[in-house]
């Protein structure tokens, strides 16, 4: 008994991830703890994208579940629960099944390296933007499968036109993602490049994705603003690659009503189509960590590199871990966490004065309250020091990856869908030439110093 | 029962050759082309699982040609893996055409030039 | 970084892999027995993961399972080999067939189970290394200036697959 106090205890002196750390039970809690946040943020993506959507369509969207249609995802996933199973005659029943499956297990697992902080990850693989590029590709798989197998043509020709978008997507972003893994290779403030083969081995790139973040916060800039304009062109080739890849809006050709009928999850009803619905919500949020992972910097706040003169306020500021930084910029970001908590929360109670006076909106108004004072007290609690230190890396990552998903939401209310010959003519004659160049001019730019040492070698010798 | 519950290069070389095994059963025996051709896959993975497996033997042993840079193993299981890609698209190439002229996919009836 | 509970992974992942390998040569329908390759695959990835080798482990998971058996997919579609699914799975040597991979079986068993003088056929190393820097020492192999030495075969590969795409498109094609 007291071992297994000491075996969970021993975890949280270490400063390594559960999966480095080889702790099964901090392992087991971290992935629990992932799992239902992406739950949650999933079911609350169902209610965003409603309601946004609505709002940039001047209509409402749903208001009556609860308030302002806040239990609306509750009521249709009991819907979804409660529906008909249907499996269409003459389908292949084992594929039919397990093709869902594929699909879900693709999307979850990915987020076994995603890092909320320089520890808060389930572990960090030695490989980890390779596992999560080749993991998401794995779903593809799932969507070939149920298309075949549903039966029917308008299921095959989406999964066939579905998949075929996603492998020639994959391709780009597999190219800007290269971009970025180059960059990781400088260290320090633009050393030179003879760490590629040299005995240094400080000076080789990473392709974990804490180790991603951490060459971030050493260059002291985010990667999206690297050698202006290079990176801001890297993140765009991958931000359009990302929305092509999760077949969302305006690539949204293989599973749209008006073309296809619902495309390859035409004949899914009930729970197999909302495990669809999780896993390509999943799959947005996953991609869009890759993004923020690799180009808007993680964990780190806004302009990681200036820290202003160091302040210090009694217990309150500097924080307890000697080796973080003290400026009084440090300080102001760190406040922004709570800050946006109880604008939330403030926004809540506004719309509480504006509901209406009837006796039938009280239990409406009582709950808007409610929803209200519980943004309130995570607000208050986040300016505890003890609790602003630890939520810091995970607010911040998780505020920029819900950016992300807002702008996803954009697109779908603005962009008109491509048709299918002009997507693939976007993925391979635009994104794949300009990623290249992209490349090509990275590593120009990375070993820029021994270019020109050798060009002026070559000059001399003239 | 240690010798089973230790898990030693042994018991990778042995799986490996299992797979192998099961592998060459497909290629000798079955009818269907695209079949034969996952046999073949399956022959090459347990060869790169051998492979592998004597990297990590490697890795163990002092001297000049073990230590921890001695990844020679993977190495050639990335281009083994290389190699199935692009042998399976051209053995595919070759299904599709033959498929386009004799609408069958059976092995026993490439025999055009039988006299 | 000795690995925790390796006795169970180990049997379980070799068991799937067996397991889909039976399944793969013992099927009717070609998209089962694609399925069963896929399974077999990825737990030979979780393999590699524990014979600490992650940089093959993710290649074997983007190229294979996610590369060549969509591929294989496709074309199991294309040719839409449903009339197959009803002939005779197995061709008339299937016996010889049966036989010769008896004999290799036994081949292997003998040579495994010899043991030279007594010592062991592949001792255990006394030394373990970690998996953080495998894709950097790869890399090292493959790339540097001084000790890299797979320079050259990787630049074949490269040209290999660049005549396998003309080759397979040239093949696959309606009119040449």
């Amino acid at each position: 008994m007291h071992e297994l106090i000491d075996y969970i205890q021993k975890y949280l002196d270490s400063n390594q991830t559960p999966g480095a750390a080889g702790n099964i039970f901090w392992a087991t809690v971290y992935i629990l703890l992932v799992f239902g946040g992406l739950s949650v943020a999933v079911i609350a993506m169902n209610w965003l994208e409603r309601k946004i959507l609505a709002h940039m369509q001047v209509r409402l969207g749903p208001m009556r579940v609860g308030p302002h249609g806040l239990l609306q995802p509750i009521a249709d996933a009991i819907k979804l629960l409660l529906k008909e199973d249907i499996i269409p005659a003459e389908a292949d029943t084992f594929v039919f099944w397990i093709a869902p499956f594929m699909v879900v297990l693709a999307a979850f697992t990915v987020f076994v390296v995603v890092p909320f902080g320089p520890t808060h990850a389930i572990t960090d693989m030695n490989i980890g933007i390779l596992f999560m590029l080749g993991v998401s590709s794995l779903s593809v798989l799932g969507i070939v499968m149920a298309g075949w197998a549903s039966n029917s043509h308008y299921p095959l020709i989406g999964a066939l036109r579905s998949s075929a978008q996603m492998v020639s997507y994959e391709v780009a972003m597999g190219l800007a993602v290269l971009s970025v893994i180059l960059l990781t290779s400088l260290h320090g403030v633009d050393l030179g490049l003879y760490g590629i083969g040299a005995n240094d081995p400080q000076a080789y790139g990473t392709l974990s994705m804490i180790g991603i973040v951490q060459a971030q916060q050493e260059q002291g800039v985010w990667f999206i603003f690297k050698f202006f304009p290079l990176g801001l062109i890297g993140f765009f080739i991958f931000a359009i690659a990302m929305v092509a890849e999760t077949n969302r809006a305006p690539f949204d050709l293989p599973e749209a009503e008006s073309e296809l009928t619902a495309g390859f999850h035409t004949e899914y009803s009930g729970f197999r189509w909302s495990l669809f619905f999780l896993a390509e919500y999943s799959a947005m949020i996953a991609v869009s960590s890759i993004a923020v992972t690799l180009w808007l910097g993680g964990w780190l706040r806004p302009f990681p590199g200036v820290h202003g003169p160091s302040i210090a306020i009694p217990h309150i500021w500097p924080p307890a871990d000697p080796a973080a930084p003290t400026g009084a910029l440090d300080f102001a970001f760190a406040l922004i966490p709570g800050i946006s908590f109880l604008l939330l929360a403030a926004m809540c109670f506004y719309n509480v004065a504006r509901m209406p006076k009837h006796p039938l909106f009280k239990i409406q108004t009582m709950g808007l309250a409610g929803f209200g004072a519980v943004l309130g007290l995570i607000g208050l609690v986040m300016f505890i020091p003890a609790v602003r230190d630890r939520v810091n890396d995970i607010f911040w990552f998780a505020a920029k990856v819900a950016g992300f998903m807002y702008l996803y939401i954009w697109y779908r209310g603005t962009f008109p869908r491509y048709r299918f010959d002009q997507l693939m003519k976007v993925g391979w004659k635009i994104l794949l030439p300009l990623g290249l160049a992209l490349l090509i001019l990275t590593a120009a730019m990375g070993m820029r110093t021994e270019l020109w040492a050798q060009f002026q070698e070559v000059v001399h010798g003239l | 029962m240690d010798a089973l519950l230790h898990i030693t290069t042994l018991h990778y070389l042995v799986l490996g050759a299992a797979l192998f095994l099961l592998g060459v059963i497909g290629v000798l025996t079955r009818r269907n082309v695209v079949i034969v051709l996952m046999s073949i896959e399956l022959i090459l993975n347990a060869v790169n699982l051998n492979l592998v497996a004597f990297s990590r033997y490697w890795q163990g042993m002092p001297g000049h040609l073990g230590g921890p840079g001695a990844l020679h193993g993977q190495v050639f299981a990335i281009f083994v893996i290389t190699d199935a890609a692009a042998e399976a698209a051209v053995g595919l190439g070759i299904l599709i055409a033959f498929f386009r002229n004799k609408e069958t996919v059976n092995v026993d009836e490439v025999n055009l030039l039988k006299w | 970084m000795n690995p925790v509970a390796t006795p169970f992974f180990f049997y379980l992942l070799a068991g799937t892999m067996i397991i889909g390998g039976i399944l793969v040569i013992t099927r009717k329908n070609a998209v089962h027995s694609a399925l069963a390759l896929i399974t077999t695959l990825l737990a030979q990835a979780a393999l590699y993961l524990m014979l600490y080798a992650p940089f093959v482990a993710g290649v074997q998971i983007i190229l294979y399972a996610g590369g060549i058996m969509v591929l294989f997919l496709f074309v199991i579609m294309l040719i839409s080999i449903e009339r197959a699914a009803k002939e005779r799975q197995f061709n008339k040597q299937w016996l010889v067939g049966i036989v010769a991979a008896a004999a290799l079986g036994g081949l292997f068993i003998t040579i495994y189970t010899t043991t030279t003088k007594g010592k062991e056929l592949f001792p255990e190393g006394r030394m373990t290394y970690g998996e953080s820097q495998n894709t950097q020492q790869i890399a090292a192999l493959l790339f540097d200036r001084g000790a890299g030495q797979y320079m050259f075969a990787f630049e074949i590969a490269s040209l290999l697959l660049l005549v396998a795409i003309i080759g397979a498109v040239v093949m696959a094609k309606k009119r040449i």
